[in-house]
């Protein structure tokens, strides 16, 4: 899973998406997250640099990494690594 | 040094709905080639712009193109005397075809216009929406145009519901039984007349560009923009530039067929699967082209510059995230100013 290439994120946690012109705003966790997939990190790697970060259960942090990418999915800012 | 040009331009009702006359006039005064005079052509005494002295240096008022292009045209005439019109931008859909009729008398005179031509304007509107699409293989919506509520029942067939009710010029409404279409129905024949156009409603999101022609196939500007807030009038409160390059695609495509001359904006919804349906293409510059001058295309100057046979190169980029937020703003006018104009016509 990859950020689509033209997705703009400010050191604020604002995301801009400059092809069908939403915009959202991310926590500082979010953005983080955002941050390494814009890296292209893999999912488990973003998920060790959380761990190693943060006081938080490995399964707690899935389930909210998970709903937190399905969100992604499901606002078109990322892409399958097949669709490239 | 700039070159001094007069411009006459219509829309100056920049109310809660603005006509696209005050943004046209923000592009070319801030032309870097022109030194403009503008001249508002204004049909009502309440209309913003013939008070905006900043931006328009006079105002005459003119009779609504219902009355007759004739009666229209004395008037033009008239100003013409007065002003030395170069060129002559209307913003109404409405007056249109007035004034693209009367295109060889006002060359005649020496007034300079850069319209679509008349089978242009006539083969893109939203009665015939269905076989332009066909004709140049573009996605649209099934519609069809209806003179009686009867017609309405007939098309329940065909359509499922939502349907989208719309007036031949303006107004659309979205319809989600018959009752309600028949109030549309109404609604909207009694403002506009008929036909009324009833569509197939595309789910999807809307999206819109401003483009610009040089009635030769080539697209001299085009900036797709997607509305943030629209307002109970269906208009544009907010907008954003889109890096869309299916949406330009597109809008070259419709160009580069039709040989469109002149400003237009296309209407479209893009689907979830990113397919592109044109519900409408308005003939003339929208009131939200000067976000197409803040993002650097200065389309009113290059439609000012090819209505008087400069060459224009086509624009290659622009500014893409950048909005507009429109505001209403309360001028304070005296009495003098008001009674001038409706007593005289002219401010």
């Amino acid at each position: 899973m990859k950020l689509k290439k033209n997705i703009a994120i400010s050191e604020t946690g604002f995301v801009f998406d400059p092809t069908t012109g939403d915009s959202y705003t991310l926590n500082p966790v979010g953005m983080e997250i955002l941050s390494l997939l814009k890296e292209g990190l893999e999912l488990e790697a973003i998920s060790a640099r959380i761990l190693e970060k943060y006081d938080v259960e490995k399964g707690v942090l899935e389930r909210y990494l998970y709903d937190f990418l399905g969100l992604l999915k499901q606002y078109q800012l990322v892409e399958e690594d097949d669709e490239n | 040094m700039k070159t001094k040009i007069t411009v006459a331009v219509s829309g100056l009702n920049n109310v809660d709905n603005p006509g696209p006359g005050i943004p046209v006039v923000r592009g070319i005064r801030e032309s870097t080639f022109f030194e403009p005079r503008i001249v508002g052509l204004v049909y009502e005494n309440l209309e913003p712009g013939a008070y905006m002295h900043d931006h328009v240096d006079k105002s005459y008022k003119v009779p609504y193109p219902s009355e007759g292009s004739g009666i229209l045209m004395e008037r033009i005439r008239d100003i013409h005397a007065k002003e030395s019109i170069d060129v002559l931008i209307p913003n109404f859909d409405s007056e249109l075809y007035a004034f693209m009729k009367a295109e060889p008398e006002l060359k005649r005179l020496g007034i300079h216009t850069f319209l679509p031509t008349l089978p242009q304007f006539e083969e893109r509107h939203k009665s015939n929406l269905p076989e332009f699409g066909e004709k140049y293989k573009i996605k649209v919506p099934k519609s069809r145009p209806i003179t009686r509520i009867q017609e309405l029942k007939e098309l329940e067939e065909d359509y499922d519901y939502p349907m989208v009710i719309k007036g031949k010029f303006y107004d659309a409404s979205i319809a989600y039984s018959f009752e309600q279409a028949q109030i549309y129905f109404n609604k909207i024949a009694s403002k506009w007349g008929l036909p009324i156009v009833v569509q197939e409603y595309i789910h999807g999101t809307e999206v819109n560009v401003v483009a610009l022609g040089d009635g030769r196939g080539n697209t001299i500007g085009a900036v797709p923009m997607k509305k943030q807030y629209i307002t109970d009038k269906g208009k544009a409160w907010g907008g954003i530039t889109l890096d869309d390059p299916k949406m330009l695609e597109l809008t070259h495509d419709i160009i580069g067929q039709t040989h469109w001359r002149g400003g237009m904006e296309l209407e479209l919804i893009r689907t979830d699967k990113k397919e592109l349906y044109l519900i409408e293409i308005n003939p003339r510059l929208p009131a939200w082209v000067y976000l197409a001058v803040g993002a650097g295309q200065n389309l009113p100057e290059a439609l000012v510059k090819l209505a008087l046979d400069y060459s224009v190169e086509p624009f290659t980029a622009y500014t893409v995230g950048i909005l507009f937020i429109r505001y209403s703003y309360d001028m304070i006018c005296s009495l003098e100013e008001f009674q001038t104009l409706s007593t005289t016509g002219v401010l």
